[in-house]
């Protein structure tokens, strides 16, 4: 194992400040107190720190519909997130974006998305700035198993692979497309999908956060190397629904419990690493009550925050019109 | 100052900006041509030569040719201008953006507002647009009034080479998206363009007849067809006012309505469909801000609401023409 203790801690602290982030607004959402729509990423943390945690600020990533948890493995502000998801005027966008545009551009966070397979051409165009500024960087594009079977996927890989881009694509295969099992939406493999265009293409076991560390480590040093881009096909599963408010009928009760009970990427990082003895028990419960307050302050702060006026409505279109 | 093509004035645009910023790359499909053959290595320049010759200056890494793939191109162009290049992405013919239409309208037009301002994206689509060249109907629309619709992105048309050089190197300048549109009837037109780089404004329209007794109201190739109408009626002793307005978005609502009442007469020349195009948008305009100064109800020339026909006398009867235009005019007059 490479990572150092302080890494270590690191890694525990964001899983659980995003747990803690959309747990909180799980329970947020059924009380009416927050406005819009949400998708959540509890159950899939993993991912986002196990691949976050090689990238540096100048690094950039484009997420998806489901992208709090890249936000916040990015490294974006939970306060500033949590207003926005509240449309208050001090979110980290204003308010003109919401839970699905959340975007930092001073953290290499270059939005979610609310369009399926919309980040991943956007994530060649960062790309391509590296390659010609040759400053060493590269862009992670995520995506999920829906958005596998959109063309814009196909499309990047291509383009990726044909330019030698320093792209890293990641399908994070939680099993559904809404509703939709992936073993009836995808036809073939994904992981095929990336072999085809020469990608070199990996299947991740997302719930074992050391695994997404050490094979997103090493495909992510090939790109910032010149070794072209890869694709990482992270089998992983999601607690909530599709949307919050979906009641998940299509999911059996056992499946539930297996995907809360043995499926946890936390549970399974809290035991490997105590078993190793590589941190202590306590350590790992003072970081979950932290990332507990944290969330109860940035809801706190959230919901006294000001709305945007009607001064802030024509605002922001274009830089001069 | 000298004679050059609407296709000359756009190339030396791009050479010039190229020259002056290491940022600005050109991304699409044939911009060199003969990538990864053993032949000719500048083969095409673009599939009718605007972008020949740029290779031999830049090289490769900033003339990329890429696969055909245009939901690629116009993510990677707008990626890349989100982290600090200033590409100049071509989508060959307008019509393509219907497999990639989601690139712009839902991310690039929006990155701005959506991110609460942060963002900064200086791109430019170049796209070829038009009729006239028998090339049926995937080939030959307009679509500029579907881009004028989304806020967040500029549309603009010049008519003539001065205008194609001047607002290309503003288009590339500047710091929002901006789709320029180039009549591919219009490339092998020619003007007194001045080989020094220049750049004109967007949201000022042009001039370019001054008269009293009725106002055409032109963009990209209409304005040619309005100024051989004006000079017509000239002969016949009415004098007319032609306005270019060079941009769609932004719109120079204030020159529209001083057009619209210098003489009270108005006919719109549209090429696009003829249902929500910049004709209607123009008129209801001057309904609302103008009404007053009316001396006839305005006039539209546009085409059918077809798809643009192939065999050439369905096209030549589809298309805005000056005999079409000169009829519509003296109805009024």
């Amino acid at each position: 194992m490479q990572l150092n203790r302080e890494e270590l801690l690191k890694a525990y602290q964001g899983m659980c400040l995003i747990r803690e982030f959309d747990d909180a607004v799980h329970y947020e959402f059924a009380a009416d107190a927050m406005p819009g729509f949400v998708h959540l990423y509890v159950g899939e943390e993993a991912s986002a720190m196990g691949i976050c945690m090689n990238l540096n600020e100048k690094d950039t990533i484009a997420s998806t519909h489901r992208g709090h948890g890249h936000c916040i493995a990015k490294g974006c502000d939970v306060t500033d997130m949590m207003k926005e998801l509240y449309g208050k005027k001090d979110g980290i966008c204003g308010g003109k974006g919401g839970s699905m545009h959340i975007a930092d551009l001073s953290k290499g966070m270059l939005g979610a998305n609310g369009i399926v397979g919309g980040g991943p051409p956007i994530v060649l165009g960062a790309a391509l700035t590296y390659k010609t500024k040759k400053t060493n960087n590269v862009s992670v594009g995520f995506f999920g198993d829906g958005a596998s079977n959109q063309g814009s996927i196909s499309e990047s890989m291509n383009m990726a692979a044909v330019l030698k881009l320093p792209a890293i694509f990641v399908c994070e295969d939680n099993g559904y497309a809404e509703s939709t099992a992936s073993e009836y939406a995808v036809g073939g493999k994904i992981l095929d999908r990336g072999k085809a265009f020469g990608l070199d293409s990996h299947e991740v076991d997302g719930d074992n956060f050391f695994e997404v560390y050490e094979i997103s480590k090493h495909v992510i040093e090939n790109a910032r190397n010149g070794k072209g881009p890869a694709l990482l096909h992270i089998k992983t599963s999601k607690v909530y629904g599709h949307f919050e408010g979906d009641a998940i009928s299509y999911r059996t009760k056992e499946e539930n419990e297996r995907i809360k009970n043995d499926e946890d990427p936390l549970k399974i990082f809290k035991m490997k690493v105590t078993e190793a003895g590589l941190l202590e028990l306590e350590q790992l419960e003072k970081i979950e009550s932290e990332a507990k307050s944290r969330i109860k302050t940035a809801i706190d702060e959230s919901k006294k925050a000001e709305f945007p006026t009607s001064k802030d409505l024509l605002t922001d279109v274009y830089i001069k019109y | 100052m000298s004679l050059k093509t609407y296709r000359e004035a756009i190339n030396e645009a791009l050479l010039q900006e190229m020259q002056k910023d290491e940022n600005v790359v050109v991304i699409g499909e044939d911009v060199a041509g003969g990538a990864g053959t053993n032949g000719e290595q500048d083969a095409w320049g673009g599939v009718l030569g605007v972008t020949k010759g740029l290779l031999k200056h830049f090289g490769r890494e900033r003339i990329i040719d890429t696969p055909i793939t245009e939901t690629a191109i116009m993510g990677m162009a707008s990626g890349a201008a989100l982290t600090g290049l200033r590409p100049v992405a071509e989508l060959m013919f307008v019509d393509f953006m219907g497999v990639c239409f989601d690139q712009i309208l839902n991310q690039t037009a929006k990155f701005r507002y959506m991110f609460g301002g942060k963002a900064v994206t200086p791109l430019t689509i170049r796209t070829m647009y038009g009729g006239g060249l028998r090339a049926a109907s995937q080939h030959s629309q307009c679509l500029y009034p579907m881009f004028t619709h989304v806020p967040g992105i500029k549309v603009v048309l010049p008519s003539n080479p001065y205008d194609a050089k001047g607002l290309l190197i503003q288009s590339i300048r500047d710091n929002d998206p901006v789709i320029f549109m180039e009549h591919k009837n219009l490339y092998d037109t020619s003007g007194e363009v001045p080989d020094e780089s220049y750049s004109i404004p967007f949201g000022e329209a042009n001039f370019t007849r001054e008269g009293k007794d009725i106002t055409f109201i032109a963009m990209g190739q209409t304005v040619d067809i309005c100024n051989k109408v004006a000079d017509t009626l000239k002969k016949e002793g009415k004098t007319a006012t032609v306005l270019d307005l060079r941009t769609l978005s932004p719109l120079d609502e204030d020159s529209i309505l001083e057009a619209a009442e210098e003489t009270g007469k108005i006919v719109i020349v549209d090429e696009s469909y003829p249902r929500c195009n910049i004709a209607t948008d123009i008129s209801a305009l001057i309904c609302q801000k103008s009404f007053d100064c009316l001396k006839a109800g305005i006039k539209m020339v546009s085409p059918p609401h077809t798809p643009v026909p192939f065999s050439p006398p369905l096209e030549d009867l589809y298309l805005p023409s000056e005999e079409k235009v000169l009829n519509v005019a003296k109805e009024i007059l």
